[in-house]
């Protein structure tokens, strides 16, 4: 006998797990309620001392987020009455929305370069794995180290030389310019995280495949990739997570064109300062895609973290 | 299906020779057994012939080809794995139509529907066509990687320890169905074990590997009987052949160094005294277990003998084989 028991715990060890997951659950979800109902507030109860728990919701922070207003003179303003509900809202502050903001334009660019690098990684990365767990590669070892040590330093350290390259390459503030860069950065750890998936899938899947009439790259597609869409789908969460949420990087090489949108909801200005409930309101649905993605893969996620540590 | 050829193949992995110039035809509609302890270079051989492994030296020919330079799938062969072959994403009859749905078969859908029902009775497996994968026993797993080779009529099918997973009933069942299904299709088939009953029930021929050469190859009676050397006289018969001392037992021929009693050739009630060191009763038989002359000697004796520990039986050899100091067959 060990000194481990395997049988089912106790009920009152459940209860005292169950109570340290849901208090830790709580504290890790304060922060994103907070973003959440800061979202609904008015700019005066956003920055409302001591903090408004209780308030009337609102949505002059969306409104604000996707649009920019004018200030307009009493006489502009009687002439034309509130078309919408929104124009209602901007009216208290005697504004009229004059067009879209840019909030749509740098969401979708993070759309594009978050998902586009993370498909590229993925796509490499499975590859990549692949013929370092299946083929004999001279120096396999030393090139699996070489693609780590790249995340051996902060991305940020080389931020100087990348910003100088991509502006000789013509790749500053391009979609392409972005998508390479997070990719370069997200790609040791697809390529490690696979191999550990791949080496675990059998040999002999493949090599049954092979005796029964498919040639070697059929046999990855046929076998191979069904058995890893654990592995590629946890290892696509990390790879979208980064690219998603990157903001030195996007800072730094991005303006016009490709910004996304971390650098962006930080510069909603609103009336005499920062508009909390839009740059909020701007954050919840920054939020959405990577949670929406994140629960649709979350079967594979949670046998993919474990995967590969339990020996079977 | 056809006949296969192996002519000097070498195989070695670094420094270690897995297989060592072989020489072995494997007749068309053969039931060829390789046998041999685990090492011996039976898995290897195997996997030469359908091609997972190219052989550093000789020539592989399958029919009239010569496929050395042929990928698995050009070879036509089917192989059954020991385990791990079925694919889990997909239903029993997906895994059975896998082979027929390469593109080098290209199989009607009509027809692949006929075959995997036909396979699927022919192993009792019917009702579990929808099943994935997963969620079947060892013993159903093991009859539909069995049958996934079925479906196909290759030039020969190559089967590694097939059985080996399965518990003792499922693999008596399986060896009389392989049996069967090998009468019924007059199919070529290459099969490795290290289990002797298998060799000795399912085999039309018997290969005995030792360190990657084949030191005999023979029909399971004639490799019982007249066995090349002592390994090969150790590879069969349950329990082993008894190997003692030339001298030990009168009537040695000059340079026998071995002498191998199998149980049944040790006669009781004349001869020389020995000691019964333990009495084993297995239900159908009896083993004997003897100190002779301080040698360790194993018999077979009626199932309900009265002899007890510590008594004193007369033995004489009868048929016995010689082996020299290198273990090979004087006469």
């Amino acid at each position: 006998m060990s000194a481990f028991s395997v049988t089912e715990p106790s009920k009152r060890a459940k209860g005292v797990a169950a109570t340290l997951v849901i208090f830790y659950a709580i504290v890790t979800m304060i922060p994103l309620a907070w973003i959440f109902i800061t979202g609904f507030k008015s700019p005066a109860d956003a920055i409302a001392y001591p903090p408004k728990v209780v308030f009337q919701p609102t949505l002059e922070g969306y409104v604000n987020l996707f649009t920019t207003r004018t200030r307009q003179t009493q006489e502009f303003l009687d002439a034309n009455p509130p078309e919408n509900w929104a124009e209602e809202i901007v009216r208290q502050y005697d504004m009229v929305i004059v067009g879209p903001s840019k909030f749509g334009e740098r969401f979708l660019n993070s759309v594009i370069i978050g998902f586009g690098s993370t498909f590229l990684s993925v796509f490499l990365g499975t590859l990549a794995a692949y013929a370092f767990s299946r083929f004999k590669i001279p120096l396999a070892d030393d090139l699996l180290f070489f693609i780590l040590s790249t995340r051996m330093m902060p991305p940020i350290a080389v931020a100087i030389p990348i910003f100088l390259m991509y502006r000789e390459l013509g790749l500053s503030d391009t979609h392409l310019g972005m998508i390479l860069l997070y990719t370069a950065v997200n790609i040791s750890l697809a390529v490690w995280l696979l191999k550990g998936f791949i080496d675990e899938i059998p040999r002999e899947y493949e090599e049954a495949a092979l005796i029964d009439g498919y040639t070697r790259f059929q046999a990855f597609y046929k076998v191979v990739l069904p058995q890893a869409a654990t592995g590629i789908a946890s290892t696509a969460i990390f790879c979208l997570i980064f690219a998603w949420n990157e903001y030195a990087f996007a800072v730094l090489l991005t303006s016009a064109t490709a910004q996304t949108a971390p650098p962006f909801i930080p510069t909603i200005i609103g009336i005499g300062g920062l508009d909390w409930p839009a740059v909020a309101a701007g954050a919840t649905l920054f939020l959405l895609p990577v949670m929406i993605f994140t629960i649709l893969l979350r079967r594979h996620l949670l046998r993919g973290i474990t995967f590969g540590a339990v020996r079977k | 299906m056809a006949e296969v050829r192996l002519e000097g193949v070498s195989k070695a992995f670094g420094k270690t020779n897995a297989v060592s110039e072989i020489e072995l035809t494997v007749p068309d509609g053969a039931f060829v057994v390789l046998l041999g302890p685990t090492g011996a270079g039976k898995t290897t051989t195997l996997r030469l012939i359908a091609g997972l492994e190219k052989c550093d030296a000789g020539s592989i020919h399958i029919g009239e080809r010569q496929v050395n330079d042929e990928t698995p799938a050009q070879r036509d062969v089917a192989m059954v794995f020991q385990q791990y072959s079925l694919y889990p994403h997909l239903t029993v009859r997906d895994n059975l139509a896998f082979p027929l749905r390469s593109p080098i078969l290209k199989t009607p859908p009509d027809e692949i529907e006929r075959k995997v029902r036909e396979v699927a009775e022919v192993l009792r497996i019917p009702e579990k066509l929808d099943n994935k994968a997963t969620e079947l026993s060892g013993g159903e797993m093991q009859r539909v990687s069995i049958g996934r080779a079925l479906v196909r009529d290759p030039a020969i099918y190559l089967m590694d320890e097939p059985l080996s997973s399965l518990d003792a009933k499922l693999r008596a069942e399986l060896r009389i169905e392989l049996k069967r299904i090998h009468d019924e299709l007059a199919a070529t088939l290459l099969y490795v074990t290290h289990d002797q009953i298998e060799a000795m029930t399912m085999a039309s021929h018997v290969g005995v590997l030792d360190h990657g050469r084949l030191v005999q190859f023979g029909t399971p009676r004639d490799i019982y009987e007249n066995p090349r050397t002592a390994y090969v006289a150790a590879r069969l018969g349950q329990p082993r052949i008894n190997l003692l001392p030339a001298d030990v037992f009168a009537g040695a021929p000059s340079g026998a160094h071995t002498i191998g009693l199998r149980p049944e050739h040790v006669e009781q009630g004349k001869g020389e005294e020995a000691t019964v060191s333990r009495v084993e009763h297995l239900g159908d038989q009896t083993r004997l277990h003897l100190d002779y002359r301080g040698h360790a000697l194993t018999t077979l004796t009626d199932a309900h003998t009265p002899l007890q520990r510590g008594e004193t039986i007369l033995i004489r050899s009868r048929q016995a084989l010689y082996f020299d100091a290198d273990g090979n067959r004087l006469t």
